[in-house]
């Protein structure tokens, strides 16, 4: 019995028969739309991997990420889509592009952008897409998404499970945040503080410690971490 | 208290003595020269009483297994019959002497607290084996002194020729205790027991199978303690220690035990008429070369050395021809007069400044500065030349009056070859011994030439032991020699005439003809000036004679040599002289037998492992070195390397489980 | 809809993230890729989500609250690994992943990076840049 097989079983034993009725080959419209939609969103995808402008690259990623939003609102999960939209199109590619700045990462064609690995990553990408994608259709081929009725990712809903039923681990992810925001802050304070001491002395680059010229940087530590 | 407790005693309060020096030598140096000499004095006493309680009746046995220990029991047993109560006072008589003297002798040696230890050390080892009734027991004290001779024989272990005479004397002695323990052995086996009483029963009942192949084993143990011949070269070179320990080893300790062990087991060695030929060729060669070898010696001590290496060989002889009563006799009475020489000796080798006798024959007057070492050194010379009244005298013709007894077939204990073997050359070694004794006297003390170097008087502790012994050496034997039969075997000890007469003429003869060659010699000292002295020669005795030793080959070109034409020794040799001087090349010898084809064995060891295993291991790290290379490239740093293969590897894994899931 | 749909699309985004974080050389860019593959996984979250609540009665929307909770983490993520390529940066005046190799075995004269002086070099270097940047 395939993994398929089983996972197609759990399937047919759970969902009404009226899915059986329905094949690709008849699409229905929001079908059609998250099919160009997800074109697109790989396509950007693609781009965002081989681009060799590194800038360019940031900004396919906010249209792969943005195509990943509406595929979201397809599914009826709004508010997954909309903290989609906020969180990764608005903070994350951002701070991607002001981490390219601070890097210094060249604006333009730059010709090594892609390591000498590309064709091994080629190669284990395409394997491992040919691969999951057989596993992925042998077994969901015939699954049915109900999309009628009301929304299952409304923010009504969506509120109502995240705080009857994950109250905790929400609480605790927020402690993770604050740890993970302490931790970039102290990664980059630490570095800046060793490199300005090196620029004083003009000696040894981190001989010092951050004592020596905490006090005179802090302005610039908080620039320049976030 | 019962003769065995003392017994008991005696061995175990200088063994106290010793770990005491030990345990306090740093802490307390107060207490170091009480605790040297006061337990050995008591054993003396001890010892003793022993004595005048045994007083030759009956032996005293006792013995307890402490615990079974295999096939053949060991037992903690005393056998103490006539031979050893004497034997352990005499040790005890001079390693009492010799603590006494070593007090004064290495006053401000810093190592005086280690040395004192081993000496008590040694002399309980020494009174182990006299008083052990078990043979297991007697090889540990033994091995005892044979560590300890190792230790004190290196005293001076500054200089190489004493860690040189030390590593020899160990080795030269372990080389005959290997047989020696293999022969013990067998000798339980066959008696089925360590017993000596029991061993004894045995060979008189003829439960002995083998007796010539166990006695030639013990034979050579005996040869390597008792430094018999081609053992015996390990003892010249440890004159290269400090005299008191020359001393003890020559006079009581080390080199009696080996006789003193024959004399135990006699009959086993009675039992094979080859053993006892055996021991007569070695005792003849022993002595008949080793007084050769005293006479040409430069070196006082290394002339005392061969001399003792001669008188053993009379005991030996004694041994050979079968009369034990002759051999400890002379074991007793040597014992005394060859302390007496070795102290005196030391005196005078502190007062000259020198070791060698050619420097001693260009100074005069040194008989005032030493005037006991002086008088006590000619009694014990003559005791040592058997010059009638001396104890040297009645010993040694007790041992000679045996062999004419034999040779003459008034017993059937000892082979008559074996006896005329003892004989001819007990005659010939008292005429050399007569020869060498009168040498040493004449160039040591009627010396001409510049004034001898005057360092006020020797300690008395020094002096005085030099009294005590000599009194033995004067009339030990003239009293002894009617008593003694009554503790030993009752064989008559009393020297006959024809032996008397005979050896007495013979060392007359030796002596005048000595003493003649060195006045016709002694003319030529005045032309060639020789004479090294010591380079602090107000410093303490110990310190004079380890650099007198260690000056010796430096100024003269050789450790046993002088190439000084006054030497009468060099007049009466002839072209026998430098071999003589060299202990007839048998180191030589012995390098070209043993040391080369081990140093070449172990070059080629050594060449074996650099050249053949080596390669065999390099060839095993080879293959792995290979693999590791291949594997190293792969660690190149690159995280996206790793992270490609790893993925690589899962998705490989994930087709493997997928089509095994799905039985494809 | 069928549930093949955003799946398959999941795993090739997921792919596409996985190309880019073997093959490209920045790090920023790695980091890029590394968001793809996060948002592949919550397309699949989420299509899971809507497709099991309506057929198994599943009403605690764990895929969705998933979602979320992955979105939180990758935020948090972004953030920590930008602070460690700006440092790495600033130490070492590159963020190619390709040239950080100081674990490499045996090679220490290879890499202009991997050596101390020229390590020291570039860091002084870098710093001196990164003042002049920001003063």
């Amino acid at each position: 019995m395939t993994p398929a097989a089983t996972v197609g079983s759990l399937a047919t034993g759970t969902v009404n028969l009226a899915a059986e009725s329905r094949g690709f080959l008849s699409p229905t419209g929001v079908e059609v739309v998250f099919l160009l939609v997800g074109l697109v969103t790989f396509g950007a995808a693609v781009v965002t991997v081989t681009t060799r402008q590194l800038v360019h690259a940031a900004l396919w990623l906010v249209v792969a990420l943005g195509g990943l939003a509406v595929e979201y609102l397809l599914l009826t999960a709004e508010f997954i889509a909309w903290v989609q939209v906020l969180i990764y199109v608005g903070s994350v590619v951002v701070l991607l592009l002001f981490g390219l700045m601070l890097t210094r990462a060249p604006i333009g064609r730059s010709p090594d952008a892609d390591s000498g690995n590309r064709w091994v990553a080629l190669a284990v990408a395409v394997a491992a897409a040919a691969t999951l994608v057989w596993v992925v259709v042998d077994a969901f081929r015939t699954t049915w998404i109900d999309l009628e009725g009301a929304p299952a990712g409304s923010t009504d809903v969506t509120g109502a499970s995240l705080f009857q039923h994950w109250v905790l681990p929400f609480e605790a992810l927020s402690v993770l945040l604050l740890a993970a925001l302490v931790g970039a802050i102290v990664l980059s304070r630490k570095a800046k503080a060793g490199t300005a001491a090196g620029g004083a002395t003009a000696t040894g680059p981190s001989a010092s410690g951050p004592s020596a010229s905490g006090t005179t940087d802090a302005g610039r530590d908080t620039e320049g971490t976030r | 208290m019962t003769t065995t407790t003392l017994a008991v005693l005696v061995p175990l309060l200088p063994f106290l003595g010793a770990i005491a020096g030990l345990l306090l030598g740093r802490t307390a140096p107060g207490f170091v020269r009480p605790l040297a000499v006061l337990p050995t004095l008591v054993s003396l006493v001890l010892a003793a009483l022993v004595a005048a309680r045994q007083g030759g009746d009956g032996a005293v046995d006792a013995a307890t297994e402490l615990t079974p220990t295999g096939s053949v029991p060991i037992e903690l047993a005393l056998h103490i019959d006539g031979f050893a109560a004497l034997t352990a006072v005499l040790v005890t008589v001079v390693a009492g002497c010799v603590q006494i003297y070593s007090t004064g002798y290495l006053r401000d040696d810093p190592r005086y607290p280690s040395y004192a230890a081993l000496v008590s050390l040694f002399t309980s080892a020494m009174l182990l084996v006299v008083y052990s009734g078990d043979l297991m027991v007697l090889l540990v004290g033994w091995e005892i002194m044979g560590i300890c001779s190792y230790f004190l024989v290196g005293h001076y272990w500054e200089t190489p020729e004493a860690r040189a005479a030390s590593l020899k004397a160990f080795l030269v002695t372990k080389l005959g205790d290997v047989p020696f323990l293999i022969g013990l052995f067998a000798l339980a086996t066959d008696a089925g027991s360590f017993r000596i009483t029991r061993i004894l029963g045995a060979v008189a009942s003829g439960g002995i199978e083998h007796p010539t192949p166990i006695a030639l084993l013990l034979l050579a143990g005996v040869a390597g303690k008792s430094a018999q011949f081609p053992l015996h070269t390990w003892l010249p070179d440890a004159m290269a220690g400090p005299t008191p320990v020359s001393a003890l080893i020559h006079a009581a300790t080390m080199v009696a035990a080996g006789v003193y062990f024959i004399a135990r087991l006699l009959p086993l060695f009675e039992a094979s008429q080859a053993a006892m030929v055996v021991l007569a060729v070695m005792a003849a060669v022993t002595m008949a070369g080793s007084a050769l070898a005293a006479l040409a010696q430069d070196d006082i001590k290394r002339v005392l050395a061969y001399s003792t290496i001669g008188q053993l060989g009379y005991m030996t002889g004694a041994l050979a021809v079968a009369d034990r009563g002759a051999a400890v006799f002379h074991l007793l009475s040597h014992g005394a007069f060859k302390a007496l020489l070795f102290l005196a000796g030391g005196v005078i080798i502190h007062a000259a400044g020198t070791n060698s006798l050619a420097a001693m024959s260009r100074m005069s007057h040194l008989r005032d500065r030493v005037p006991d070492a002086y008088w006590t050194m000619t009694v014990a010379l003559l005791a040592l030349a058997a010059i009638p009244p001396f104890s040297g005298f009645f010993s040694k013709e007790a041992v000679l009056g045996v062999a004419e007894h034999v040779v003459t077939g008034h017993t059937e204990h000892a082979p008559a070859a074996a006896g005329w073997i003892v004989l001819l050359a007990g005659l010939l070694t008292a005429l050399l011994t007569a020869a060498y004794a009168t040498r040493l006297w004449l160039l040591a003390f009627r010396g001409h030439g510049t004034e001898a170097p005057d360092h006020g008087r020797q300690p008395l502790t020094m002096t005085a032991v030099l009294w005590v012994l000599a009194v033995p050496s004067l009339a030990l034997g003239g009293f002894a020699f009617r008593v003694l039969p009554d503790w030993f075997d009752g064989h008559d000890l009393t020297p006959t005439l024809t032996t008397s007469v005979l050896g007495t003429g013979v060392a007359l003869v030796g002596g005048i003809v000595t003493y003649a060659s060195w006045r016709h010699t002694t003319a030529y000292a005045a032309r060639i000036p020789l004479g090294a002295v010591a380079a602090h020669p107000e410093g303490g005795a110990g310190q004079v004679e380890a650099e007198a030793i260690a000056g010796h080959e430096p100024a003269y070109g050789d450790i046993a040599y002088a190439p000084d034409p006054s030497d009468p020794g060099r007049l009466l040799l002839g072209p026998l002289h430098r071999h003589a001087a060299a202990g007839f090349h048998l180191d030589a010898v012995y390098t070209a037998l043993f040391v080369r084809p081990v140093r070449a064995g172990a070059s080629l060891v050594r060449f074996l492992d650099r050249e053949v295993v080596e390669t065999y291991v390099r060839g095993a790290g080879t293959l792995p070195r290979w693999v590791g290379a291949a594997v190293r490239r792969a660690q190149t740093g690159n995280l996206q390397t790793y992270v490609s293969v790893l993925l690589a590897g899962t998705v490989v894994l994930a087709v493997a489980a997928v089509l095994v899931a799905t039985g494809a | 809809m069928h549930l093949a749909y955003p799946a398959v699309l999941s795993a090739l985004l997921f792919c596409t993230g996985l190309y880019g974080v073997l093959a490209r050389r920045n790090a920023i860019l790695v980091l890029m890729s590394v968001e793809l593959m996060l948002n592949a996984v919550n397309l699949n979250l989420v299509a899971f989500d809507v497709w099991l609540s309506r057929t198994a009665e599943e009403t605690l929307h764990s895929g969705q609250a998933l979602t979320l909770f992955t979105i939180a983490i990758a935020a948090a993520e972004i953030g920590i690994g930008l602070a460690i390529v700006l440092a790495v940066y600033r130490n070492r005046g590159t963020s190619d992943i390709d040239k950080l190799r100081d674990t490499a075995e045996g090679r220490e004269s290879d890499g202009p990076d991997a050596g101390v002086s020229d390590s020291d070099a570039s860091a002084t270097k870098a710093a001196a840049e990164k003042a002049e940047a920001t003063a």
